[in-house]
Order: C-alpha cells, then structure tokens, then sequence
C-alpha cells in the first residue's frame, strides 16, 4: 500500500517536471506556429500582402478585419534590413516579431512622426559593428536591434471605413524591406538604386 | 518484477500528469499578468520581449500574432457581464464607451477565432464608422437577424467571442483598474 502511495507520489513530481519541460519546449516544436503558417506563402527579406481576413481565411486566428496585412520575413544573415512604409491617414503600426512569435518591438505613425516609418532593423552583433560617424549621421534613422537572425515583421494599416481598404493595401503595397546593399559607398551605384 | 511495474506505473502517470497540464495550460490559458474589466480580458504582456513561457506556448500552440504594445492592446470577451456565454442566437448589446485610444475596433469571432460568414459581410465595426449618440457613447446589437443602428451579425452560431482592440493607447502593462480603462458593458437582453 506505502509501495503504490509512493509511487503515485513520485509519478506527479515526475509529471510537474515533464509539465515544465514541455511547456518550454512548446515554442522551439511547434510546428502550427504564426511564422510556421507564413513562411510557405511570404517571400525573404520581401513586402508580401496577406490576403483579407474574412471567414474562408484561416490563416492565422484573430485576424483585425478591418485592416491590411503584410508580411516581410527576415533573415539578417545577409546584413542589416531597410525597411520604409509610407503611413495612411487613418492609422499604420509596424510590429517586429522573433522566430517564435515574441512581440519584441511595435511602432505605429504617430511614434513615428513622420509620413514614411522608416528603420533599420540589425542583429545586437551588426549594431555593434556600425562605425560611430555613420550613427550620427543616421541619428534620424531608427535603429532596430533584433533578438534573432530570422522573424517576422508585420506591418498594417486600417481601413477606418470597408471604402478605405484599397487605399490601405496600395500604402503597404508602396512599402519596402530590403537587405541593406553595402554601405554609403556603393548606394551612389546605379545597382544599389533599384 | 514489482519494481518494474511501479517504475513503469510512476513513468505513464507522469506523462499523463505532466503533457495533460501543458496541454490544459496551452489551450485555456492562465491567469498570469491577465487584466480582467467586467467581462473582458486582455493579456498587454504577450506583446512585450518579456512574455510568460505559458503564453509563448499557447501562442505557439493557436498560430496567433499577439498585438505589440506599441501597437495596442486586445481585450476578448466570451461571456456577458453576468458570466453567462455569449450565445449567436440571443440578441446581446454591448454599450457605453472605451478607454482611450485613437482607434478602436470591435469584432466578433468563433471559438477558434474565425470570422463568421454573415450576407452583409460586417465582421466587425471601426471607432470610426460606428453610430454614436448625444453624449458619444455607443451601443452595437449583436443578434442573429437584422437590427436598427449599429448591428453586428452573429450567423446564428451558438458560441462566439468578441475582441475589442485599443489602438495607440495608454492602456497596456500598468493599467490595473476599471477606472484606468472603463470598457463597454455586455448584456444579454433576450432569447428566443
């Protein structure tokens, strides 16, 4: 009798450590996660549009109807990314998300202040390696560090009124996110220029 | 022979002990740094850098984007101010105001967070296109067939949540009381 009340004692101190664990492990297994969902359909280091949310839409739970999607997926392998998106009259954010869907950093217009949010987004290593002249030069230009060599970013703007959508979608279909080609030297090239 | 058995009896209890929280956990979600106003609920820390391992894992688990805090906050609510579950086929209202914030929307959702098919296609409303009164409190009807005013189509179904979010706003991490953030209120008003 003792021999099964132990037993089942040592099974539940043995479940809270498998618990734990596999609540840790959760985020690095998970393969129905948000970046999971959108990599199939999102280009690298590229502005794609998400489709509306409406019912047929199943991409992600809890989509915002009343506001255009687009994803740009990064990988900061390459170098440091521009990203620029021009702001509507209504309301636009930019969100920044690491490879398991931490919100590390949001931003909308009005933080901004400006008609374009415009930003750099580099790994800690890459933000050290910036020489210092460059950062007073580029003192207007916000610098992101990223947590993670890949994530998402996940920029919208609202639509305050269904009529207002199209304008929404062609403010995030003029925005962009790039590998940053070399720096100020070659952006003087034609190539750079794109 | 009987020590196997223990050991092995200890092991499946501790698997079904351990994965059945996670899953519980996971899924339903706990009260970790939750913000609970009349029947809305919203979690402001999911969208920081310093989100709760159980709420990594129930995001890891929906597929969802949590909303950045710079962005703003989401509040969900699946019960009416009286704790009764919010059902399509009753007509429900929602009124009063929202806490600040330059933009709002309010929409409405399955239990696993799809849009419902209605014929107007009106998912939702925007602090914008809302109808006010006098004194700029509002109040939608949500019920299955066509209302006067601002009506939110539920397509009849028999469980549905609605998610209100604040846009820019000062709501997020340090708000702890109704009088912060006074949220609309949420009332059953008939069934048929």
């Amino acid at each position: 009798m003792i021999r099964l009340l132990f037993t089942i004692i040592a099974g539940v101190l043995l479940g809270g450590v498998v618990h734990l664990v596999s609540v840790l492990a959760l985020p690095r297994i998970a393969s129905q996660d948000a970046y999971s969902r959108l990599t199939p359909i999102t280009k690298l280091n590229a502005v794609t549009a998400l489709p509306l949310a409406d019912p047929g839409n199943t991409l992600m739970p809890f989509m915002d109807p009343a506001f255009a999607t687009a994803i740009c997926r990064y990988d900061l392998s390459g170098g440091p990314i521009k990203l620029a998106v021009p702001v509507t009259q209504s309301y636009t954010s930019v969100s920044f998300y690491t490879r398991s869907d931490v919100a590390y950093y949001a931003i909308n217009d009005r933080s901004a202040g400006r008609k374009v949010i415009e930003l750099d987004l580099m790994t800690e290593a890459q933000h050290a390696d910036l020489p210092e002249d460059e950062d007073v030069t580029a003192a207007d230009r916000l610098i992101i560090d990223s947590p993670s060599t890949t994530g998402l970013i996940v920029l919208k703007a609202l639509a305050a009124e269904p009529g207002l959508m199209p304008q929404a979608q062609a403010a995030l279909a003029a925005s962009s996110c790039q590998l940053q080609t070399e720096p100020p030297a070659k952006q003087v090239g034609p190539a750079a220029k794109r | 022979m009987r020590l196997i058995f223990t050991t092995l009896l200890a092991l499946v209890l501790a698997t079904f002990v351990g994965l059945g929280a996670t899953w519980m956990t996971a899924t339903r979600g706990t009260n970790f740094g939750t913000l609970k106003i009349g029947a809305w609920t919203a979690r402001p820390k999911t969208g920081t850098a310093d989100v709760d391992p159980y709420s990594r894992a129930s995001i890891a688990r929906s597929g969802d984007l949590p909303i950045g805090q710079g962005d703003g906050v989401a509040f969900l609510a699946t019960t009416d101010d009286r704790r009764k579950p919010l059902d399509g086929r009753c007509d429900v209202v929602v009124s009063g105001v929202t806490p600040a914030a330059r933009f709002w929307t309010l929409s409405l959702y399955d239990q696993k967070g799809h849009l419902v098919a209605n014929s107007l296609q009106r998912y939702g409303f925007t602090s914008q296109e809302i109808i006010r009164g006098a004194d700029g409190t509002f109040e939608v009807r949500i019920a299955s067939r066509s209302r006067a005013g601002n009506w939110l189509p539920t397509g009849g179904i028999e469980r549905y949540g609605l998610m209100l979010r604040l846009y820019d706003t000062p709501v997020g991490v340090a708000t702890r009381t109704p009088r912060d953030a006074p949220m609309p209120s949420i009332a059953t008003v008939g069934c048929p």
